[in-house]
């Protein structure tokens, strides 16, 4: 769906996503990891179970959503990735723990 | 003179819609008199409880009015639910109010005593419970949580979602309701009154007044009288979550969307425009010491409202001697006294008069000085 205008710009960063290995760019926001990694959505909503995907990028909209290093509700395009994190699609409402 | 309606209830929050919907209910043409959005609007900005355990302290009356409201809230919930379509999740599994330390827990057990040693207190089947108790109903409490009472007749309630079924309750009934009417004055005149409005003039037999705060300034216009003395309470709202609160407290309580609202600040300022993040900061603390899993949680949202309040308290329920057509209604507690409004209140005014055996205590005569013999 998204392609990167420079393939080949950026140091690599390994994360996970859902679990499963994945590669992402230095300086990629998470969202933006997602959105190139082809991810189609990266959450659902609590309340009715949409799925939604990033929209804004750019903190105002809330759609992007995920589960950071196990911390749920976290805007995916306002934090950038870095070596080894956990990036999780966060389903429904988060827990409290 | 107009007569274009029986009734004429000035205010369209949760207290003047569900008078309006048992008046109407009760085969009375009604009109509706609301002001517009930039009115305060308490019915907009509360915390939603059906509450009876604090209730009635220096009035006991006032504590079985409450109990009766509580236990008719799941007919009137019901009631618009088959008429609307809408579920405005009434629910009652009881409430808390935490003691953080020895001395909070004292002084809850000591208010407790004195509210059911009044006589004619109701029986309420409140109970002051230790930690260990406490803990088996609620398993996340902070270390500091001393005890705390309990009462089976607290529940909560969508509020917001409740002002959406009654006014299409009102809608569904062939009520009109009227926005951006506010009420500059009313006229008694033969057979009934004029209300003069920002946007024209309303003819009606009668009038219930229940608007607020502003009752203070409308009831002497037809010979009743409503002291009022409102007061700013702050709410913190978190994201939504995961369902972990399995009952409202009367400072926190878990919604049936998810979002924790925290809250039930007092303070003597009618500045709703203005947040005070000391005092925020206060009512997240104690959040987080009876609940140390709510630290983890994000506030979102932070605002103000202005509580409708009578100068002690508690309801007032009147109808003018003078003008006997015209009943003033007003009170704090308006989602938890929805029930009886709509469905004990409203049938009263329909016939024309209050029953003293049930709302006489409500009068606003008890403001009156004595007079000396």
């Amino acid at each position: 769906m998204f392609r990167r205008l420079l393939e080949d710009a950026g140091q690599r960063v390994r994360v996970t996503i859902d679990g499963r290995p994945a590669t992402a760019r230095a300086g990629d926001s998470v969202a933006a990891a997602m959105l190139a990694c082809g991810l189609p959505y990266c959450r659902t909503t609590p309340l009715s179970g949409q799925k939604r995907a990033p929209y804004c990028m750019m903190g105002v909209c809330f759609e992007c959503l995920v589960t950071i290093d196990g911390v749920d509700n976290r805007q995916g395009c306002l934090i950038e990735v870095s070596e080894g994190m956990r990036i999780d699609t966060q389903l429904g409402r988060r827990a409290v723990e | 003179m107009q007569r274009d309606y029986d009734v004429a209830v000035v205010g369209g929050g949760l207290v003047g819609a569900a008078l309006a919907w048992g008046l109407a209910r009760e085969g009375q043409r009604v009109t509706v008199l609301d002001e517009g959005d930039m009115a305060r609007r308490a019915s907009r900005a509360n915390f939603a409880l059906v509450w009876v355990q604090s209730k009635g302290l220096g009035l006991a009356q006032y504590m079985g009015w409450t109990v009766r409201s509580s236990d008719a809230w799941r007919q009137l919930a019901d009631d618009l639910r088959a008429q609307t379509g809408l579920d405005v999740c009434f629910a009652r599994p009881g409430g808390f109010h935490l003691a953080l330390g020895e001395a909070e827990l004292a002084a809850r057990a000591q208010r407790l005593k004195r509210l059911h040693n009044q006589p004619g207190a109701a029986d309420t089947g409140a109970e002051v419970l230790d930690r260990t108790a406490v803990e088996r109903l609620l398993p996340g409490i902070g270390p500091e949580v001393a005890g705390g009472s309990f009462c089976p007749l607290d529940g909560h309630v969508n509020s917001l979602r409740t002002l959406r079924a009654f006014h299409k309750g009102l809608y569904l009934l062939g009520t009109d309701y009227r926005p951006a009417h506010t009420v500059r004055t009313v006229v008694p005149a033969q057979d009934g009154f004029r209300l003069l409005t920002s946007r024209g003039e309303v003819g009606a037999k009668k009038v219930v007044l229940a608007a607020g705060n502003a009752n203070m300034r409308l009831a002497p216009l037809v010979g009743l009288k409503s002291p009022m003395q409102p007061n700013r309470g702050q709410i913190l709202v978190t994201e939504r979550a995961a369902p972990f609160l399995p009952y409202p407290l009367v400072t926190i309580r878990q919604t049936d969307e998810g979002t924790v609202m925290i809250g039930d600040s007092r303070e003597e300022t009618t500045d709703e425009t203005r947040l005070d993040l000391s005092i925020a900061a206060v009512e997240a603390d104690r959040a987080r010491r009876m609940f140390p899993a709510l630290g983890k949680l994000n506030v979102i949202r932070t605002w103000s409202g202005i509580r409708v309040m009578t100068q002690d308290g508690f309801p007032i329920y009147d109808q003018s001697e003078t003008y006997p057509g015209a009943f003033v209604v007003g009170c704090h507690s308006g989602v938890t006294l929805a029930a009886n409004h709509a469905l004990v209140l409203a049938p009263m005014i329909a016939r024309g008069r209050l029953n003293a055996d049930l709302v006489g205590a409500f009068s606003a005569r008890r403001f009156d000085v004595q007079k000396v013999a």
